[in-house]
């Protein structure tokens, strides 16, 4: 599959809490094809962060664990790499952007000084080459004043500005894929449009795939080529961006989609899902879903639907469509 | 609106707060949080407050209840200046006036269960017997989508959006007449948002309370607010209805902050406009139109003259040069 950069298949992440073992993956499989973006969508605690973790080889060995599955990149599998040659991956051809930019820069060093590590640890280049290319990083994110900048440290510039900056530090070394996690969810409006409009054409640029992480469905519709919806861990729906928008299956994606307030679509009164989602630690054999779903029936409580193609391209887990698929 | 005397009155509010920076904490700047703001709550209504982080949403809130001083202006309550009342006359206020936090955990005494913490305050004030209180806290839990055997729980044991739920629980035992929410769905996934919404909406049809909703979603404000003012940098840029807002923005800044948000529909072609820059630090606002620095339109005439905040149809007020 040349033209696909990323495979993950069936995989299984676990975390150990004080409520037992939980499945903040559970069986996830979805790829990335060269040059696209996928979103991954979902509510809090679903394990939208626990997927970008796992690929990034980022869970800690204390609080939990990859138990089972594949991580393809560009072919290779991740989970078989040795720590060194995970390490030369990591912020050379992958590269993470977290939600909090303050927690992942250093506070005692300059931006520039941050921006031309990776580039001296991976491209091997000189100090003076690479301060050259880490001004084009800076002016490349759009903030200009790159040498003032260049010698500053991250409490001296705002919010907008250091994820502008984490942004520059992932994109130094050109990477194949970008896994931006929540980027833009500690950012006000404006500042969001700012960096959503930096995303997009820094992708058709530089033919980049990237895996955009958020809760927000605005944001979604905003950049993603493809959708996939989690709830409790699992991968509830996924498929093209405007036919999941435009006909959405899953219970649960047309309830949140329909929960959604929108701007100039007033209405008295919003829909609403009922109870909350459950908890991880106490998971029954069951549609995770069924709880709150309106369309519960009995083969809902007793067995978790597979998730399954249908034939426009979207994937569904859910009892409701088992006939479609057997057509 | 009506000819009736508004709830709340808001006369040229500023609140100054002395900023210490550098890096001995020495150097003290001014931070004018609110400068200079004045708007009208009518009985009943929900009148929001939209703007970026640090435009002076929350202190306008705290100001109004007077959780914290104020260093200009007033603010009338029922015709009555809030910061001129004595202290006896506040404690009389106080229960009729109640503020619901964004996060109401850490209002909530995690050694305390939740059925005493929704009730204490009705002691507190001398609401109501204390055999009453057991039965006053039930009928608010079960308005509020909780259950009576959640009176024995402690707070840790509640979800996001339940704890939510104990914060407006607490606000209206005690039937306040006006209710200040600070960003009250902010932290909430969009299943339980569009619950506690909704809870919103019935309080707004059956108790007849006035509330000033704080958010920096616009999606949220226009669903829940008749009217709203919409804040940059503690200046007041635009207040007009819903309708009039939503539909026809007038100020740059309104336009900006309408085009920004997201749209959950991927078919949809908007024209955006994209705001350059950040928004500026507060301690050292732009001259002029404070907005100047951001704004598509600006002329020389923006970086000296701050424009009136004038009144360009019935009920609707807009600063700048250009309306
Ligand atoms: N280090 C950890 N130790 C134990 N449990 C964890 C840890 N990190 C995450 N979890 C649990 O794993 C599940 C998935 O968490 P994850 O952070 O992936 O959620 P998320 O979808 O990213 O949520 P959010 O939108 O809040 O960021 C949750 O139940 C969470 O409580
Ligand atoms: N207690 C305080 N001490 C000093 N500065 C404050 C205090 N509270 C708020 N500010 C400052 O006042 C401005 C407005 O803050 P705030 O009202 O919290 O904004 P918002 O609620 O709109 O985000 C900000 O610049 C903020 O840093
Ligand atoms: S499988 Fe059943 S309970 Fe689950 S979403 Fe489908 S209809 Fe609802
Ligand atoms: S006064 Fe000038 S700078 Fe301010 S909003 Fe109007 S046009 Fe823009
Ligand atoms: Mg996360
Ligand atoms: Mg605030």
């Amino acid at each position: 599959m040349g033209n696909t950069v990323l495979d993950v298949k069936n995989l299984l992440t676990q975390y150990y809490t004080n409520g037992g073992v939980i499945k903040a993956v559970d069986d996830v499989s979805f790829s990335i094809p060269k040059g696209q973006t996928v979103c991954l969508v979902g509510e809090s605690g679903c394990g939208k962060s626990a997927v970008a973790m796992s690929i990034m080889g980022l869970i800690d060995g204390g609080s939990g664990g990859i138990k089972n599955g594949e991580i393809l990149f560009e072919g290779k599998d991740l989970l078989k790499l040795k720590k060194h040659e995970l390490r030369q991956l990591r912020g050379n051809d992958i590269s993470m952007i977290f939600q909090e930019p303050m927690t992942s820069l250093n506070p005692v060093l300059t931006i520039g000084g941050q921006i031309m590590e990776p580039l001296m640890e991976h491209e091997l280049i000189s100090k003076k080459e690479a301060k050259k290319r880490a001004l084009e990083l800076i002016e490349l994110v759009g903030i200009g004043r790159a040498e003032e900048i260049f010698n500053s440290y991250p409490h001296q510039l705002s919010g907008g500005m250091l994820q502008r900056i984490m942004i520059a530090i992932a994109l130094a070394c050109s990477p194949n894929l970008l896994i931006a996690d929540e980027p833009t969810t500690a950012l006000d409006v404006t500042i969001q449009a700012q960096i959503l409009d930096l995303l997009r054409s820094l992708k058709e640029q530089r033919d980049m795939s990237m895996l955009l992480i958020t809760h927000d469905l605005g944001v979604v519709a905003e950049v993603a080529d493809y959708v996939i919806v989690m709830y409790a861990g699992k991968v509830i729906e996924e498929g093209p961006v405007v036919e999941l928008f435009k006909n959405p299956k899953h219970p649960y994606t047309k309830g949140l989609l329909k929960a959604k307030p929108v701007i100039n679509q007033r209405q008295e009164e919003l829909y609403t899902i009922a109870g909350q989602v459950p908890n991880l630690a106490t998971l029954t054999p069951s549609c995770y879903f069924s709880e709150r779903c309106e369309q519960c029936m009995a083969i809902c409580k007793e067995q978790m639907p597979k998730i399954n193609d249908l034939d426009n391209g979207q994937r569904v887990a859910c009892w409701l469509y088992e006939e479609v698929t057997t057509v | 609106m009506t000819n009736e005397a508004p709830l709340i009155e808001v006369k040229n509010l500023k609140k100054y707060f002395g900023e210490k920076g550098g890096l001995f904490q020495r150097n003290v700047s001014v931070v004018k949080a609110v400068d200079d703001v004045s708007f009208q709550i009518h009985r009943g209504e929900t009148f929001g407050l939209v703007g970026e982080s640090g435009s002076g949403k929350s202190t306008i809130g705290k100001s109004i209840l007077r959780l914290q001083s104020i260093t200009e202006g007033e603010v009338l309550f029922d015709g009555k200046d809030v910061h001129k009342l004595s202290n006896a006359e506040m404690r009389n206020l106080r229960p009729k006036i109640q503020f619901i936090f964004q996060d109401p955990y850490s209002s909530l005494n995690p050694r305390i269960r939740v059925g005493d913490a929704i009730g204490e305050a009705l002691l507190d004030h001398g609401l109501c017997e204390k055999h009453e209180v057991a039965s006053k806290v039930k009928e608010v839990l079960e308005i509020c989508g909780l259950s009576e055997y959640h009176m024995n729980r402690y707070p840790h044991e509640f979800s996001g959006g339940q704890r939510q739920r104990i914060g407006i629980a607490r606000a209206i035992i005690l039937q306040p007449e006006f209710i200040v929410a600070d960003e009250p769905v902010s932290a909430l996934d969009v299943s339980i948002q569009a619950q506690i919404i909704n809870l919103f909406s019935k309080l707004q049809r059956d108790r007849n309370i006035t509330f000033l909703f704080i958010s920096h979603d616009l999606s949220v404000v226009e669903h829940l607010c008749s009217r709203i003012g919409v804040l940059y940098l503690g200046t007041m840029m635009e207040l007009g209805s819903r309708e009039q807002l939503y539909s026809n923005p007038l100020h740059p800044y309104t336009k900006a902050l309408l085009s920004a948000v997201p749209i959950p529909d991927p078919t949809l072609k908007r024209e955006r406009i994209i705001l350059k820059g950040d928004i500026p630090n507060p301690a050292n606002p732009p001259s002029g139109c404070k907005f100047h620095t951001r704004c598509p339109f600006a002329t020389e005439r923006c970086k000296v003259e701050v424009p009136e905040f004038k009144e360009v149809e019935s009920g609707r007020f807009v600063a700048c040069h250009l309306v």
